[in-house]
């Protein structure tokens, strides 16, 4: 019979496990984090950066990038929204309609666009939403004058088709492995197709949404590329602002602040989010099973 | 007016081709009002896919489905009168017990109102034993009690018929047994057909009022238990329904309701032909089917009784103690091996040892003259 492990050798396992990504987070997440954090309440030194100090000016001064914050936390939301409608139904089609044959070949060509460079597919979306793009054809329709790139309507097309499969892959996986018996169950006691899908299907199916909007959701709070290169400099988010204060003004306080700021609003959103959506008993439960 | 009394369920030549396997051939099936029937044979016999075809699931390539004398062929599964109870039960997760059961109440229209829903599920449960289970998460019941829920889930739209696809097969034997008295009394009480689909031929004796035997997609035999037991058509419903042993031989003359039979080198036994079909016509293949219980044995031929009239020598070969009866294995020099049930004797000197050399026979009326299928 084997022996078992001492106990202090499995804890030795335990932290040998743990230890490259642990040590990566204390040294390339935590300790910048509690930098940003102390440069925030600094001021900025004469010539640009950083000039030790106490002060909380610069969180007084958050809403001279007031717009910087609307946008961001108007366009995220409603971009991750925007996703999660356009992903769920090429997701059922996916898990729910396509033959099993067709289904690897149709997953590969929706992980397909992440093959090329980001950069490079948004500068697609410049030609294509540009005036020489979809505005010109639409003007051979009679529809004149539509300026859609930098926009918040190019951002959010963008975010769209940036963040389509991060969305359909949860949600995918979520209907895939719906236990199609439950649909017949629910057919047996005379639910029609539609009713069916909103009683059974749908709430089933949430904990993928839940997924794929948290995903999707912080990763456009974060978004610079998109903003900068759809947005045209004139849809900007708080990383457009961030880059801004670091780079350009050089005012490393305030930048901190507005970092710290954007830090805290995330972790309340998404500590809201995981309490009110995600620790419901029959979402997570049916998340397992 | 003389009125017809309409089954629940009617298939008339009811067929299904899977490209080009018939799953069901030209199946016809009625299901009286009130019964407890049970569709019975091995995995691939076409049963679930009967049962499907009277849910609404699968719809018949050939053939007609009626559900209380209305045709419901192509009619969807959720406008059917029919309930089912899934072979897992197919419980809803991400409702409680409560929601479970009233889940066919809510999809009616007009919607009842909230109180009769309450109500109803409230006698749902309390019918299936599971009173104040309501706001019980359905993951957090035994097998047993996941099972009832799938009952009253089922049961509490009234359906004109039941339908259970193998509801016991994922329960233990002892919870089996309980839920299968259960499941007799529940049918009495709500007075609503049951079709129960199985491939366990116990469960089907003891619970239905009438069976049906299924083989390769067709309806080989329907009758009360007690009828595929003592009447089987052929050899197949035979072998299927209790223990038989058989053995081949040509079919002779009938002669007053009785028919010779010429077995292997030369031997002759004598039987009958069952009730439930025509005799078999002399020179056909046939099997002589002899129930275990039918057999005598003694420990020399002058000592089996005067109405057994086939006799001949065999070797025990191997015993089994069953408690009231024991179960011996003989071996015929030119028969072969076969099963014989002894009620238990009272004088032990009736017990017969391994590699004894004993008289067995039985009487002509024990003997089934059957085709082979």
């Amino acid at each position: 019979m084997p022996q078992l492990a001492p106990i202090s050798r499995s804890k030795t396992v335990t932290a040998l496990l743990v230890a490259p990504a642990g040590l990566f987070f204390f040294f390339l997440l935590v300790l910048p984090l509690i930098v940003v954090v102390i440069y925030s309440f600094g001021a900025r030194a004469d010539a640009g950066g950083y000039a030790p100090a106490f002060t909380l000016d610069n969180y007084a001064n958050l809403p001279a990038r007031g717009q910087a914050f609307f946008n961001t936390l108007t366009l995220a939301p409603l971009g991750t929204l925007l996703t999660a409608l356009f992903a769920y139904p090429l997701a059922y089609f996916l898990a729910v309609k396509a033959s099993p044959k067709s289904r690897t070949l149709l997953l590969v060509l929706v992980i397909v666009p992440f093959w090329t460079s980001q950069l490079l597919r948004y500068y697609a979306w410049i030609m294509i939403l540009g005036s020489k793009g979809i505005p010109s054809w639409l003007a051979y329709l009679g529809i004149s004058d539509l300026r859609i790139i930098n926009t918040p309507w190019a951002v959010l097309i963008g975010a769209v088709y940036g963040f389509l499969p991060l969305m359909v892959l949860p949600i995918y996986v979520s209907l895939e492995k719906l236990d199609k018996r439950l649909l017949e169950a629910s057919a047996d006691l005379g639910a029609n197709s539609w009713r069916s899908f909103l009683q059974v299907t749908l709430p089933l199916s949430l904990p993928g949404v839940a997924t794929g909007s948290m995903l999707v959701f912080i990763l456009l709070m974060g978004e610079y590329i998109l903003p900068q290169l759809l947005g045209g400099g004139k849809v900007f988010f708080i990383g457009n602002a961030l880059v801004d204060l670091f780079l350009q003004s050089r005012n490393w306080p305030f930048g901190a602040a507005v970092s710290t700021a954007l830090v805290a609003i995330m972790f309340v959103t998404i500590v809201i989010y995981m309490r009110f959506v995600l620790s419901r008993g029959d979402v997570r439960r049916a998340a397992l099973v | 007016m003389t009125q017809t009394i309409v089954p629940d369920i009617s298939f008339r030549a009811v067929s299904k081709r899977y490209g080009e396997v018939r799953a069901v051939d030209r199946v016809d099936l009625d299901l009286p009002k009130g019964s407890f029937v049970s569709l019975l044979g091995p995995s691939g016999c076409g049963k679930t896919t009967c049962l499907r075809m009277m849910a609404g699931f699968e719809q018949p390539s050939e053939g007609e489905v009626f559900i209380r004398g209305d045709n419901v062929t192509g009619v969807p599964a959720y406008k059917r009168p029919v309930n089912m109870v899934f072979q897992h039960y197919a419980l809803f997760p991400h409702l409680n017990v409560a929601d479970n059961v009233s889940y066919g109440l809510r999809q009616r229209s007009p919607k009842p109102p909230r109180e009769a829903v309450a109500k109803a599920v409230d006698e749902a449960l309390a019918m299936v034993r599971l009173q104040g289970y309501g706001q019980r998460r359905t993951w957090e019941l035994s097998g047993g009690q996941q099972q009832r829920v799938a009952l009253a889930r089922a049961l509490i739209n009234r359906p004109a018929v039941l339908l259970l696809d193998e509801p016991l097969a994922a329960l233990d034997r002892k919870l089996r047994h309980d839920m299968q008295i259960e499941l007799q009394n529940l049918q009495r009480n709500v007075g609503i057909t049951f079709l129960l689909v199985t491939h366990d031929q116990e469960e089907a004796l003891s619970m239905s009022d009438r069976v049906c035997i299924m083989k390769d997609g067709r309806l080989v035999q329907t009758g009360t238990p007690r009828e595929l037991y003592d009447e089987p058509v052929n050899g197949y419903v035979a072998d299927f329904v209790g223990k038989s042993n058989f053995f081949a031989g040509i079919a002779g003359n009938a002669r007053s309701g009785l028919i010779d039979v010429a077995l292997a080198d030369g031997m002759k036994a004598t039987g009958r032909a069952s009730r439930s079909t025509v005799s078999p016509e002399a020179g056909e293949a046939v099997l002589v089917s002899v129930r275990p219980e039918q057999i005598r044995l003694a420990a020399a031929e002058t000592d089996l009784p005067n109405q057994v009239a086939f006799r001949t020598q065999a070797k025990v070969l191997n015993r089994i103690f069953l408690g009231e009866q024991t179960e011996y294995l003989v071996a015929h020099e030119k028969l072969g091996e076969f099963m014989v049930r002894s009620p238990r004797q009272g004088n032990q000197a009736l017990a017969f040892e391994i590699g004894d050399r004993v008289a067995v026979g039985w009487p002509p009326d024990a003997a089934l003259i059957l085709a082979k299928d």
